[in-house]
């Protein structure tokens, strides 16, 4: 084939197909990923739901049936656990906007230098492992931690450690910067002479916040909120090393299923459930943020 | 005399070393039509958005009909300003754009709807009430960004270069445009420019500003025919600027010798500047054709270049190289380039200027 010469439908056709090919080449890697270490395992996970449990606690692929699926609705424990699970995600989310917000209107308002300074400071902590850190969590909070001292010299607190508080403040504080980096990124795209306009027109600066700040950056409310929520739901980590046996979560239970209890069918039919809650938040989220923008 | 609409007194705004406005004077009449002039940078949109309350000035004093705003925030001012990039909220649509001032303000719902029905009219967007704006061409845009202001009848409307962004066709449509509207509805203008063709144009009043000072405040008019600086007279339009010494009141000499009649505002031996416009110099063959009074300079065509309305010759007098336009009109003479001419002009269109 020539490149010189005029140009017909077929050949435009040619370059088109040659066009996508290319596309196809790049991202090949990661649809290689994607099919075996997401797609393949979730396949398997949601065939084991509908598997049988052998005597030995290791999943037999034959006697096929729905019990494990039934459990979900009918046991009380995972109800409970489950609904407990679920605020907890909620709650951390809500904390996360309400502290993630101002300070990312904050860094978003500074210089470009101190804009810099500040981003870098968000992400620190990410240099140091999170199992790590959480376990900074547990002698803060523990015994003569530091933060114990603190409640017990106001006369607030005592020890928080293995109680639901612990395990709020761990999840807000390990998923923040999720929050605030997107909520960074809307409100640096903010064009100010939109609140400015606001003001102009007879608006406070609090209603010029709520009518024009606000919903143009809905989008990184949005995106953070699905951020912190999806890792908190399913978190396992910070309820396992900050909350006791009263906290179990959702993640802890799925856990024990597969290590402790050895019934590997009802924990990936917990954990298909735990995906479809999540899906259905994210989309109706999405859903009724787009409505109101 | 009436209270002023907006007056400005020994205001000076500085954003930490750099002084943005330097120490201004200036009254802006009620019902008038008043253009701040300069290039950018000069201070003209610092000095708009101290008016709006979007900045507060360093030094001195803002009254609005003689209410002194000192640091009211902008949503307690009776201003309202049409932004340079119009600001329109681009999660609302026209209507809610345009009722939101008078929402805000908690004007009762049948009124609001009334009144911004009445204000998309008076901008002609009939139909489009529903649109975003994103939907909307520039030209729209601007529209919606002028009724969102006109329909809380401000005391005072501020335009930031309302017209920048549109090309030169819808440009000139909305000056006249512009200029209608405010003549209907009777609120003072402060209308922020760089375009000083469109500044002389909409203008009742003209202020010329340079690095944050104003340099002259006068009529439209007064501003092109009697600059009182060089800066004005070349920010103005187009022009010659040819130096010489005032001999004796009313006649300038230039630096070859030669003598001419000018309009002279200073003593004998003061070294001054002519202004000069290009459009008031008539070029003849020979003297015969000239007027008695009028000056006459010899001189030879080096340039001529054709501009369909006009013709537009440099003429070398020796030491000094001149524009001269003429009107392209049926039985006006043209010359060659190279040919040697006489140069007319009125005495009263050459001002010396000592600054």
């Amino acid at each position: 084939m020539t490149t010189d010469g005029p140009v017909t439908a077929e050949l435009e056709a040619d370059a088109e197909r040659a066009e996508s090919r290319r596309g196809l080449f790049l991202a090949l890697p990661s649809y290689i990923y994607l099919l075996f270490l997401f797609a393949l395992p979730l396949l398997i996970i949601g065939v084991y739901s509908f598997a049988s449990r052998s005597r030995t606690g290791m999943p037999k692929l034959e006697a096929w049936n729905l019990d494990s699926i039934t459990k979900l609705f009918t046991d009380d424990l995972i109800r409970s656990i489950f609904a407990r699970s679920l605020i907890v995600a909620i709650l951390t989310t809500a904390f996360c906007l309400l502290v993630g917000y101002p300070f990312a209107y904050y860094i978003a308002t500074r210089s470009e230098k101190t804009r810099n300074i500040l981003l870098v400071f968000v992400m620190i902590p990410f240099w140091t492992n999170f199992l790590v850190r959480t376990y900074a969590w547990r002698v803060l909070l523990g015994e003569d931690g530091l933060i114990t001292e603190l409640g017990r010299f106001l006369n607030l607190w005592d020890s928080m450690l293995f109680t639901l508080p612990a395990v709020y403040i761990g999840l807000v504080y390990g998923y923040l910067p999720f929050m605030v980096l997107p909520l960074y990124a809307a409100i640096e795209r903010l064009d100010w002479s939109l609140v400015e306009a606001a003001r102009d027109l007879y608006a406070s600066g609090w209603v010029a916040f709520r009518r024009v700040t606000l919903p143009l950056t809905k989008q990184g409310i949005i995106a953070g909120s699905i951020l912190v929520f999806i890792p908190s739901l399913g978190a396992y980590v910070t309820p396992d090393i900050l909350g006791g046996a009263k906290t179990t979560l959702i993640g802890n239970y799925v856990v024990n299923q597969f290590l402790t209890a050895r019934n590997w069918p009802l924990g990936s039919s917990v954990s298909m459930a735990i995906m479809v809650v999540m899906l259905i938040a994210t989309i109706w989220y999405f859903r009724s943020g787009a409505k109101t923008l | 005399m009436t209270t002023a609409a907006v007056g400005i007194k020994g205001v000076t705004k500085r954003f930490g070393d750099v002084v943005a406005v330097d120490h201004i004077d200036l009254e802006i009449a009620d019902g008038e039509f008043f253009s701040l002039l300069g290039p950018s940078g000069c201070g003209k949109t610092t000095t708009l958005r101290m008016i709006a309350g979007l900045e507060y000035p360093t030094e001195g004093s803002i009254t609005i009909h003689g209410e002194e705003m000192g640091l009211r925030p902008p949503n307690k001012r009776p201003v309202n300003t049409v932004f340079q990039s119009y600001a329109l909220f681009p999660h609302m649509t026209v209507t809610g754009n345009v009722a939101f001032g008078l929402q805000m303000q908690k004007i009762s719902e049948d009124e609001t709807r009334r009144r911004v029905g009445e204000a998309i009219d008076l901008v002609r967007l009939s139909g489009m009430e529903n649109r975003r704006p994103g939907m909307l061409s520039g030209g729209q845009q601007q529209r919606v960004a002028l009724a969102r202001a006109l329909v809380n009848r401000p005391e005072v409307l501020l335009l930031d270069e309302p017209l920048g962004a549109l090309d030169l066709k819808l440009r000139q449509a909305m000056q006249l445009e512009l200029k209608e509207i405010q003549r209907e509805v009777g609120i003072t203008f402060v209308y922020v420019t760089h375009d000083q063709e469109e500044a002389l144009t909409m203008s009742d009043r003209i202020a010329v500003m340079n690095e944050g000072q104003l340099l002259q405040v006068a009529p439209s008019e007064e501003i092109y025919e009697r600059p009182n600086t060089r800066f004005v007279a070349e920010f103005i339009g187009e022009t010659n600027l040819i130096s010489g010494t005032v001999v004796e009141p009313g006649i300038v000499k230039l630096a070859d010798g030669r003598l001419v009649k000018a309009r002279t505002h200073s003593g004998a031996g003061t070294a001054v500047t002519l202004n000069l416009r290009p459009e008031k110099i008539d070029l003849h063959h020979t003297e015969e054709s000239v007027p008695e009074h009028f000056n006459k300079l010899s001189g030879t065509i080096v340039r001529r270049l054709y501009f369909g309305d006009s013709l537009f010759y440099e003429v070398d007098f020796g030491h000094s190289i001149v524009d001269a336009r003429e009107e392209n009109r049926p039985g006006r003479e043209r010359f060659a380039e190279g040919a040697p001419i006489i140069a007319a002009f009125h005495p009263d269109s050459a001002e010396a200027l000592t600054e």
